[in-house]
């Protein structure tokens, strides 16, 4: 078929190079209006939006009426004075931190355990990731009851001997915070289960057996042959799993809001009150650009690293 | 001589770490546990009795099998003033159908133009569109407020799904491009020397191999949009309009709703995704891959 193709097309050889150049040309013209509307809206409503967030972070509108009085980075010192925001930053920082390593060790731990050769693997595969299909209020609701001091998780601590684990979870102000992070480890892991999985399927047999003939253990042999080899796993894992820690949002509004002293407050969480409910609109748009600043120093290294490596492809 | 080896390592393996092997399936089966145990809160308590819930019986099984609380989680309740949900699961339907339809379109005309039709600076572009999906909304949220306002589109369900399509073009436009990124250059050289243009070669070749693109993009966009919370809180105030993911929010934030009240909520809000999830697992496994850019 290709063939006849082929061979249709030769006796106008001669002028294809041009034909074949201005079909090129306006067939580049519609691909350009195809994707017009898709570049023009993520144009306006992600950047152009982020430029005007920007805009109202510098002027005075922290009252119902819009004001727009230029005051320079006022917003942004005065946040910096907020008690609730140094905590937030801290808790963004803690929930981030341990948050990712959870989820890494046990991902990684869970997709080892997997790749043995395991009989229903298929059915712990889906238990292990089925609660990524769910909404995080969802989950905050389920684990607001499984956290609580008088119930839950600690009625079954008491019941099996280890009370001395039982604890106030998001209650506690000290370590409130982490409460959150043990539902959104329940929720995430899978994710990186699935990711380690993939990649652990993806190492040939010659790799692994290559090591083993060199007399490497199980052990040396999964440290220094198949970890690195995941490594762009792990990458992938910490970016994705950052951006969404450092966002989180539904989790903590269902499961605890701010919390005592703003124990499981964030930034995402704060900025949503200040502006919505405290209308003070200016404080809240700032509130939104060190987020979004936070995230870009995740994510723009990544996507420029992403597209530099695909070039090289 | 390798395949000796091999033999002799699985033997090895085979006799020597059976004690190990346990210790896998102890470890898998104890997280299994932990992963069910909400499911296992949320229909336990769900299907107990107002008087039958308290909290220092919280894992004990209910005394006989009871779906008023469903029925007054779904419904509402007159007496106890319970808002039913009914309403806006069929509002979040209303919402996740078109706007999961409309972004399924746009991405996979956006994945095709990318990656079999580059035009100088594509390669720019795409880049620039992925960092909408990555950004923290509450940077446009403010702007957006006021621009759905002058549309009027605030509060209304087909505000919300122009929200989710113009927010959604990232993912579904990634995961497209790398679908489309595995259908040979070859094929739509053919097609073009037996002279289809652009939109030919999209019919012609493109469409009919879309089908597991179309899949993954449309699992994908029905999970992130039935679940999702922070433009529907923001974007609808109106408890008629609100999505269903607000309406559980309220249902589980009021005191004077009893705990089987809520899980029951919780569990029917939930149910849809699950559906979707036990059915179609390997495309939602696909697409939470792909949503990590490397495809």
């Amino acid at each position: 078929m290709r063939q006849e193709a082929d061979s249709a097309v030769l006796p106008v050889a001669a002028t294809r190079p041009r034909a074949s150049r201005r079909l090129l040309t306006s067939d580049q013209a519609i691909a350009i209006a195809l994707v017009a509307p898709s570049i023009v809206a993520i144009a306006v409503f992600v950047y152009g939006f982020i430029g005007r967030t920007a805009y109202i972070s510098l002027v005075r509108w922290n009252d119902i009426a819009p004001d727009y009085t230029f005051v320079g980075l006022t917003n942004y010192i005065r946040l910096m004075d907020v008690e609730r925001f140094q905590i937030d930053l801290k808790n963004t920082l803690v929930f981030t931190v341990t948050f990712i390593i959870l989820c890494l060790a046990v991902g990684l731990l869970l997709a080892m355990l997997l790749d043995q050769r395991i009989r229903f693997e298929a059915v712990f595969r889906t238990i292990f990731i089925f609660p990524l299909a769910i909404s995080f209020i969802v989950t905050g609701v389920a684990w607001r009851w499984l956290e609580t001091p008088s119930s839950g998780i600690n009625l079954l601590f008491d019941a099996v001997g280890l009370d001395f684990l039982m604890n106030g979870w998001f209650t506690d102000p000290n370590i409130g915070i982490l409460g959150v992070v043990l539902a959104a480890f329940w929720q995430m892991s899978g994710y990186v289960m699935a990711l380690y999985l993939a990649g652990l399927r993806g190492i040939s047999e010659d790799v692994r057996e290559a090591a083993r003939v060199d007399g490497a253990t199980e052990w040396q042999s999964f440290w220094h042959v198949i970890f690195p080899l995941l490594h762009p796993i792990t990458l992938t894992a910490v970016i994705i799993l950052g951006h969404i820690s450092l966002k989180i949002f539904d989790l903590t509004v269902s499961m605890t809001g701010p919390g005592p002293g703003f124990a499981t407050d964030v930034p995402s969480l704060f900025m949503y009150q200040t502006t919505f409910f405290g209308s003070r609109f200016s404080q809240g748009a700032a509130i939104a650009m060190v987020l979004l600043l936070l995230v870009s120093i995740l994510i723009v290294p990544y996507l420029i690293y992403n597209a530099r490596n695909e070039v090289q492809r | 001589m390798s395949a000796r080896v091999v033999a002799s390592g699985r033997r090895w393996r085979a006799v020597s770490v059976r004690p190990g092997r346990i210790a896998i399936y102890v470890t898998l089966v104890i997280f299994a546990l932990f992963y069910l145990m909400p499911v296992y809160v949320l229909l336990v308590t769900g299907l107990k009795s107002f008087t039958e819930v308290t909290l220092d019986r919280m894992w004990a099984l209910p005394e006989g099998f009871s779906l008023d609380s469903f029925r007054d989680a779904w419904l509402g309740n007159a007496q106890t003033a319970i808002p039913g949900i009914a309403r806006n699961f069929w509002n979040t339907i209303l919402l996740t159908v078109p706007a999961t339809i409309i972004s399924a379109i746009l991405g996979s005309v956006n994945g095709y133009v990318l990656s079999k039709w580059k035009f100088r600076g594509a390669d720019v572009l795409f880049p620039v569109i992925l960092f909408g999906m990555f950004i923290p909304y509450q940077a446009v949220l403010i702007p957006l407020v006021q621009t759905m306002q002058v549309l009027g589109l605030y509060g209304s369900i087909p505000g919300l799904v122009f929200v989710h399509v113009v927010y959604g073009i990232p993912i579904t436009t990634l995961i497209f491009r790398n679908y489309y990124a595995t259908v040979p250059g070859e094929l739509v050289e053919a097609a073009r020397i037996d002279g289809a243009g652009i939109l030919g070669v999209y019919r012609q070749i493109i469409l009919p191999l879309s089908w597991p693109g179309f899949v993954v993009v449309v699992i994908w966009q029905f999970t992130s949009i039935w679940n999702e919370f922070l433009f529907a809180i923001v974007l609808t105030s109106n408890p008629q309009v609100q999505p269903i993911m607000v309406a559980l929010n309220n249902l589980a934030g009021s005191y004077s709703v009893q705990w089987n009240i809520q899980m029951a909520g919780a569990l029917m809000a939930a149910l849809p995704t699950l559906l979707v999830y036990i059915l179609l697992g390997r495309f939602f496994l696909r697409g939470l891959l792909a949503g990590s850019l490397k495809g």
